[in-house]
């Protein structure tokens, strides 16, 4: 019964991938070569094809994974699978969390934790401006416990720069227009979102 | 919430989490602005400094952070089932995108109005992201030692290569002694 193992594969996905949807991928090239649903390189595919539509990626992959092994049911079965270790996990979290609201320890653990979570946060944002903005990227070494900061320059970049010249001006536009011009700085941001669709259309912010 | 205010209720959640996976273009942290936006300032389901626990805890916990996150902000909200429904909520429009997607259009990522398109957003969820980081920095760093344990994350979530779960603990006990050493000295 290919959705008993679908939901299987992706609730162990689930449970085990800790950090996020990237988390899930070494998961699902796994789930890839055991089962030969799909190739690495349809996984790739799919990646990109989760990168660039609407929805938290992990989901997207999981959607996608699902609906390559079994179509739609698949899709929805893969998902459901994927979701169902957060959702317990969670709630039983939430729930001890609540018995313990008075504890002074919680309360202190938190005050640590809060500068600590906007680091993390803080981090991603770095990573994912020095890959979108710069032709800089910082070297990950699996395995290991340091990432080495080696910087690699890509000579072939767009551009021929460090820098993505245009991404930068549309970042800077958007900056300013986010925090300092009246009215238009509490537009929502999908507003913002769209916008930058139409421009690197029109711009062909992709270089192709 | 009783009976049907409570079927509304649920309703309501539903939609506002389906209607925020349509805005999330990348991972949990895209997700984070529109989370701002829609549950913070519009319907006041949970506070800056809530968010912020729920991305601590969502980031070493298993799973995806976006789903760990809104199953949090569900549970608040209405209980269990609140959890159960912001969770089928944000998933929602994944499933109708890349189903529709992946059975019409195979080479979609291929488009080059797609990839011009992305190219674009991805600097504006940079953006994004940087402004909302900007924005829970003033609820987080509320002091010397709060803005000592965000830079040591911040240096080391960017250059070294461990789990954000041992950050995380580590920030809770640092902020447990902190508070503990505070109460002695007075």
């Amino acid at each position: 019964m290919i959705y008993l193992q679908l939901f299987w594969e992706f609730f162990k996905t689930g449970l085990f991938a800790v950090g996020g949807g990237m988390a899930t991928l070494p998961f699902l090239q796994a789930i890839g070569e055991s089962t030969g649903w799909y190739t690495y390189t349809d996984l790739m595919n799919m990646l990109a094809v989760s990168e660039s539509t609407p929805g938290p990626i992990g989901i997207n992959m999981a959607t996608y994974v699902g609906f390559t092994a079994a179509g739609i049911p698949g899709a929805v079965v893969a998902t459901i699978g994927e979701v169902t270790p957060s959702i317990i996990v969670i709630l039983i979290v939430a729930a001890v969390l609540h018995s313990f609201r008075n504890n002074p320890y919680v309360d202190h653990a938190f005050y640590g934790l809060r500068p600590a979570s906007t680091g993390l946060i803080g981090a991603a944002c770095a990573a994912v401006v020095l890959e979108v903005l710069t032709s800089i990227q910082l070297v990950a070494q699996e395995g290991g416990i340091l990432k080495t900061a080696a910087l690699t320059l890509d000579a072939a970049a767009p551009l021929g720069g460090v820098l993505n010249l245009r991404g930068v001006a549309l970042a800077a536009v958007l900056l300013v227009l986010t925090n300092w011009v009246p009215k238009v700085k509490g537009l929502h941001p999908i507003v913002f979102i769209g916008l930058s669709a139409v421009v690197g259309v029109v711009f062909g912010f992709a270089g192709v | 919430m009783e009976g049907e205010s409570k079927f509304k209720s649920l309703w309501v959640l539903f939609w506002t989490f389906a209607k925020m996976g349509v805005m999330t273009f990348g991972g949990g942290m895209a997700m984070l602005p529109i989370l701002q936006r829609e549950v913070v300032d519009n319907k006041g389901w949970a506070t800056e400094e809530e968010l912020t626990d729920y991305y601590a805890i969502g980031q070493c916990t298993p799973g995806i952070i976006a789903v760990n996150t809104a199953t949090f902000i569900g549970q608040k909200y209405g209980g269990v089932a609140g959890g159960i429904v912001a969770t089928l909520g944000v998933v929602f429009p994944s499933v109708v995108i890349i189903s529709i997607l992946a059975g019409l259009i195979s080479n979609f990522a291929d488009l080059a109005w797609v990839k011009n398109a992305f190219a674009g957003i991805q600097v504006c969820v940079c953006v994004l992201i940087f402004n909302a980081v900007v924005k829970l920095l003033k609820k987080s760093v509320v002091d010397k030692r709060t803005a000592v344990i965000f830079f040591l994350v911040l240096a080391g979530g960017i250059f070294l290569k461990v789990s954000p779960v041992w950050f995380v603990v580590g920030a809770a006990l640092a902020g447990i002694l902190l508070k503990n050493l505070e109460v002695r000295k007075a």
